[in-house]
């Protein structure tokens, strides 16, 4: 008779999503107090551009050009950095590129892009729990977010909530609930977009 | 475009006023999520999402989670670290959005560690 195989859960940073939350924990681990996260959906130019920018203390050059080193990690605790180069490949796999622009001691820039129609352009995934688990995570951080599928946009600023909330934290368990609620329908809004001979239109 | 309106916020704000005088301040328990790299590609956002949900379905106030890096046993990831008030912290090892349900409940909560999650208990003791 012949053994089952166990069976071993996929692991990897399988969507978008799941890359996006660990370059912006970079950023975090950076020191940054406001960081920028922008999607944008170009079904016309047939691209799909993800941009990443924070307030944290930067890399030098000779850094950013060790951050395509696999082998490279400014980390102390283990020896090998693996998230930008990760990056990398998702885009380069989907005949895209990574790009870095940053200033030591002003912030950091991580722009990547992606053919939008390539069979091989890993799926966006669920920006919603993202978004969430860093909102909740770091409450102290701001997060600008933004969503644009060709006309249709979504954007989310917890700056602005908390002008809003006055005393009371963002991790509070309702305003979770209710940043939770509001990704939800932007995200879904813009999931549903239908294409037409215009580009995508709300249906 | 939905949004996150201005009268939602101050509802929220409004109850919170209400029941902040209720609170004894300070918190109960902080989780503190691994989220390297290692940590993201073998679960740990499902598992952070998992006890949000939780948390908040109970309206649970006094416990804070945040995030942190590597923590160096990637092989054993998605990991936990639970501290509660005055306790020595207890790490938990390869997570899943039950187990993080599990340790709330019964950890977090009734302070009783689920031993069977935990990578060890007790201090490193060199006498």
């Amino acid at each position: 008779m012949i053994k089952t195989p166990c069976i071993v859960e996929q692991v990897g940073l399988e969507d978008i999503s799941l890359h996006i939350m660990d370059i912006v924990e970079n950023s975090i681990c950076a020191g940054a107090k406001r960081v920028k996260i922008q999607i944008i959906e170009d079904k016309h130019k047939d691209l799909l551009i993800v941009e990443i920018s924070d307030d944290g203390k930067g890399m030098t050059e000779e850094i950013i050009k060790d951050a395509f080193d696999p082998f490279f990690t400014t980390k102390t605790v283990h020896q090998v950095g693996l998230g930008l180069p990760l990056l990398a490949q998702s885009a380069k796999e989907a005949e895209g590129e990574l790009r870095i622009v940053s200033k030591h001691g002003k912030g950091t820039k991580v722009t990547a892009t992606f053919k939008y129609s390539h069979v091989d352009r890993k799926p966006l995934g669920n920006m919603t729990e993202t978004m969430v688990v860093l909102i909740a995570g770091n409450p102290s951080v701001d997060f600008l977010y933004k969503h644009k599928k060709d006309r249709l946009d979504y954007s989310l600023d917890t700056r602005r909530i908390k002008v809003e909330l006055e005393n009371v934290p963002i991790d509070h368990p309702e305003v979770i609930k209710a940043i939770q609620k509001a990704f939800d329908k932007g995200e879904r809004v813009i999931k549903d977009a239908k294409i037409n001979h215009r580009g995508f239109e709300k249906d | 475009m939905p949004k996150l309106t201005i009268e939602d916020l101050k509802k929220i704000k409004e109850n919170y006023q209400a029941t902040a005088t209720l609170r004894e301040g300070g918190f109960r328990a902080k989780v503190t999520i691994h989220m390297g790299t290692c940590g993201i590609a073998s679960g740990a956002r499902k598992v952070m999402s998992a006890l949000i949900d939780e948390i908040t379905r109970q309206n649970i106030t006094d416990v804070t989670i945040v995030t942190s890096g590597c923590a160096g046993l990637c092989s054993r990831e998605p990991m936990a670290t639970v501290e509660l008030a005055e306790k020595s912290p207890v790490k938990y090892v390869n997570l899943d959005g039950e187990k993080i349900k599990k340790i709330l409940l019964e950890h977090i909560i009734d302070g009783k560690i689920v031993e069977e999650y935990a990578l060890g208990i007790g201090n490193e003791a060199t006498y």
